[in-house]
């Protein structure tokens, strides 16, 4: 038995335990380190959690469409983060031109539900193109290839929203309603976060009934399964494929608007960070499963706000909000080294066996 | 065998190549025919979010030319642009297009201090000298500085003086007792956050926290709540218009900082940065040159600005690069040699010269007089408030709040 254990190990895999464990120690140093220190109380960390819930559901959404496509492609589709930016910058000039006629605040409502149109819209629109005119004439094609288009379509809708709006950022109108902060169970929550979070939670939940109780929903699942023989049982692979990108952009296209709420800030270039991030939490859930990317964003989100202060602070570093994204790449690091297939890629690994 | 000599003929081609462009950049000298132009090249910041900051300057520069009379010696000036994009890679990049044409005869950047450290030296080793109007870091005019910087001088102050400008307004004016800095890991936004922690410390305020955010970032709430554990009455970050936008938004939703006073510094200074803020911005202050101050001509310069572009200047370092464009003109006019079939000759170590010994221009800015470093300004730091007019209306404050 131990002489069996001991042939399957190989010296990578003691070395990668051995860096996997050294950066457990650190984590939980550190941790330890700050709490013991006491800097911030109960409330902060409240704080530091609802910060990172908002900004995780947004990845967290986004995700799905790296991970909805993976399961039916199997390719990375890079250019996710582009379909994100494109509907809420779009929207800002819907937004914008009913803030000008004080639409926005006297209909705060319907305006909001214009703008998520839109955006939903355009962002749909332009993940449906992606795949119809990049992406299927390369459907048989080795898988570096699309790849690879995949990254020269991002370049190519960046820079053609750059000329279409402009290279400057633009200020999203503040939706009146959403400011302050309400008071839930003695914790005080900003507006927009519910907003947000609620929001996203919806969303999520609509999605994955979606995918999980409908017709439609159950070929997508068949055909990420496995393409020929779905496409032997009466199932349409393209119209599957076609569907899938239109959910992945809808998505996107919704968490562009939470974002914009959040944020209040657009440019062309704003979807290549939250693109990279929430391939980064689609990974890290596990590539193809739905609900993976969802935890896997919503993860990253929270790692982001809190292990800043929780990991580094404690270990004397100064200004450890500079490295929030090496924090978040070092949990990817510590993730894959202890489980390879992603924190909710069992069937993956089951599938490719 | 036949791949050995394709291999062998590129790497011919190579070393050629290499060899020719060696040349090219080693002649210091230019030489311009009869009727050919002067080429000047700027390298701004005309992309992305800080884009207000590069066009300034690019309409100070066009603004410059026109009032010298469009020529020097007899030859029209031509000028042509890089763009940046506010760091150190963009820098290089425009460094290495500028340096590659052999026309040019100096350059005017860059914007940010970072895209000026990566790309001052690729522009010296071509021989070819550059002023920047906007580069505060202290580090470019540093004593300690390689030799890649013999060819760089800057006609805007050095940030050991915005810095300490900033604390004393802090802690002498405002009377804040407990300060916290943020920069972006940017040369300019690191050292400016430094000289200002170190000024405020020495005249006995306590510096909470000095924290960094990445550029790029949009979620500034963690970070503000870490600062709000040091209980702050001042938050000073001298950052850029995206990353400035977000935090001067977020600082007000993030409990314990309701009350905390906010203060940026020139790079921030800009109607584009009244955009990303909103009504956020109303009340914080800024640290930028004092425009009163500045001589009589610059009155004329506005309303030339405004009759050519339509508007006011953008941000507040269009006097700078007007003076930096000046400078250069003059320095030609003094050292380029008119041949007798009308041609004009330009040694770039002979102006390099030239221009560093500058002394007593009188420039839009002041009197400028060029220290053995290159530091040319003759600096005024004022701290502006922002009002609701002024934000409201996307224009800078016209007036300083407070001089030292």
């Amino acid at each position: 038995m131990f002489q069996r254990w001991k042939e399957s190990i190989t010296p990578t895999d003691v070395v990668m335990w051995m860096i996997g464990g050294s950066l457990m120690l650190m984590v939980i140093w550190g941790s330890v380190a700050t709490l013991a220190a006491g800097k911030y109380t109960g409330r902060h960390w409240i704080d530091f959690l609802i910060f990172g819930l908002a900004q995780g559901s947004i990845y967290a959404l986004i995700a799905t469409g790296y991970t909805m496509v993976y399961g039916v492609l199997k390719m990375i589709n890079f250019a996710h983060g582009e379909v994100f930016m494109s509907g809420p910058f779009t929207a800002y000039f819907v937004a914008d031109a009913m803030y000008r006629t004080d639409f926005l605040d006297t209909h705060p409502f319907i305006a909001l539900a214009v703008v998520f149109i839109v955006a939903m819209a355009v962002s749909t629109m332009i993940a449906y193109f992606l795949e119809k005119i990049a992406y299927r004439p390369l459907r048989g094609a080795p898988r570096l290839i699309p790849l690879i288009t995949a990254i020269g379509a991002s370049f190519f809708l960046q820079y053609m929203f750059r000329g279409l709006y402009g290279s400057n950022f633009q200020a999203y109108p503040v939706f009146k309603i959403f400011e302050g902060s309400w008071m839930i169970f003695g914790i005080r929550i900003l507006k927009f976060q519910v907003v947000v979070i609620v929001a996203a939670i919806v969303l999520m939940v609509a999605l994955y009934s979606f995918i999980m109780l409908t017709r439609v929903g159950k070929a997508i699942r068949a055909v990420s399964e496995d393409k020929e023989a779905s496409s032997l049982m009466g199932i349409n692979v393209d119209a599957m494929v076609s569907t899938t990108f239109v959910i992945g952009g809808m998505a996107a296209g919704a968490a562009g608007v939470l974002y914009a709420l959040m944020f209040k800030q657009v440019h062309f270039f704003m979807g290549f960070i939250p693109g990279i991030k929430a391939f980064t939490a689609a990974v890290l859930g596990g590539i193809g499963n739905i609900p993976g990317a969802m935890l896997g964003g919503i993860f990253l989100g929270l790692i982001e706000s809190v292990g800043p202060s929780l990991f580094l602070d404690g270990l004397g570093i100064v200004a450890p909000y500079q490295l929030k994204d090496a924090i978040a790449f070092t949990m990817l690091v510590l993730v894959l080294i202890f489980r390879p297939t992603g924190i909710m890629g069992e069937r993956l690994a089951v599938k490719k066996a | 065998m036949r791949r050995i000599s394709t291999v062998g003929i590129a790497l011919v081609l190579i070393v050629g190549l290499v060899v020719a462009v060696g040349s090219a950049t080693a002649a210091d000298v230019i030489k311009l025919r009869k009727g050919e132009p002067v080429h000047l090249a700027y390298w701004f910041v005309v992309s992305g979010p800080n884009t207000s900051l590069g066009m300034d300057t690019v309409r100070g520069i066009e603004i410059a030319i026109e009032d010298f009379g469009g020529k020097v010696k007899g030859h029209p000036v031509k000028l042509t642009g890089q763009d940046t994009g506010c760091g150190p890679e963009g820098g290089q990049a425009a460094a290495t297009k500028i340096a590659s044409d052999p026309t040019v005869v100096a350059a005017i950047g860059s914007n940010c201090s970072s895209a000026a450290q990566a790309g001052v030296p690729i522009l010296w080793e071509a021989g070819i000298p550059t002023i920047s109007p906007s580069n505060t870091a202290p580090i470019l005019t540093d004593p300690g500085r390689s030799a890649g910087f013999n060819g760089y001088l800057r006609t805007c102050h050095n940030d050991k003086i915005q810095g300490a400008v900033a604390a004393l307004f802090a802690y002498k004016q405002l009377g804040v007792k407990r300060a916290a800095t943020i920069h972006d890991g940017s040369v300019y936004a690191e050292q400016l956050a430094q000289v200002f922690g170190a000024e405020f410390k020495k005249l006995g305020g306590t510096l909470t926290a000095a924290e960094a955010v990445n550029v790029g970032d949009t979620d500034m709430r963690p970070v503000l709540t870490s600062i709000a554990t040091g209980k702050p009455e001042l938050i000073y970050y001298p950052i850029f218009i995206a990353e400035g936008g977000h935090i001067t938004r977020q600082a007000k939703e993030v409990a314990g900082l309701e009350k905390t006073q906010l203060m940026g510094a020139d790079g921030i200074f800009s109607p584009d940065f009244y955009k990303a803020a909103g009504d956020a911005a109303i009340g914080m202050y800024h640290t930028s040159p004092d425009f009163s101050a500045f001589a009589g001509g610059y009155q004329k310069f506005l309303k030339t600005h405004q009759d050519k572009y339509g508007m006011k200047p953008e941000a507040p370092f269009h006097a700078y690069s007007y003076d930096a464009t000046i400078m250069i003109l003059q320095a030609i006019e003094k050292v380029g040699q008119a041949g007798s079939d009308g041609s004009l000759t330009i040694d770039r170590m002979k102006l390099r010269d030239a221009l560093y010994a500058t002394k007593n221009l009188k420039g839009l800015t002041g009197n400028l007089t060029c220290d053995q470093y290159g530091d040319c300004a003759d600096p005024a730091i004022a701290v502006y408030k922002q009002t609701k007019e002024n934000i409201r209306a996307g224009e800078n404050p016209s007036k300083p709040f407070w001089k030292p």
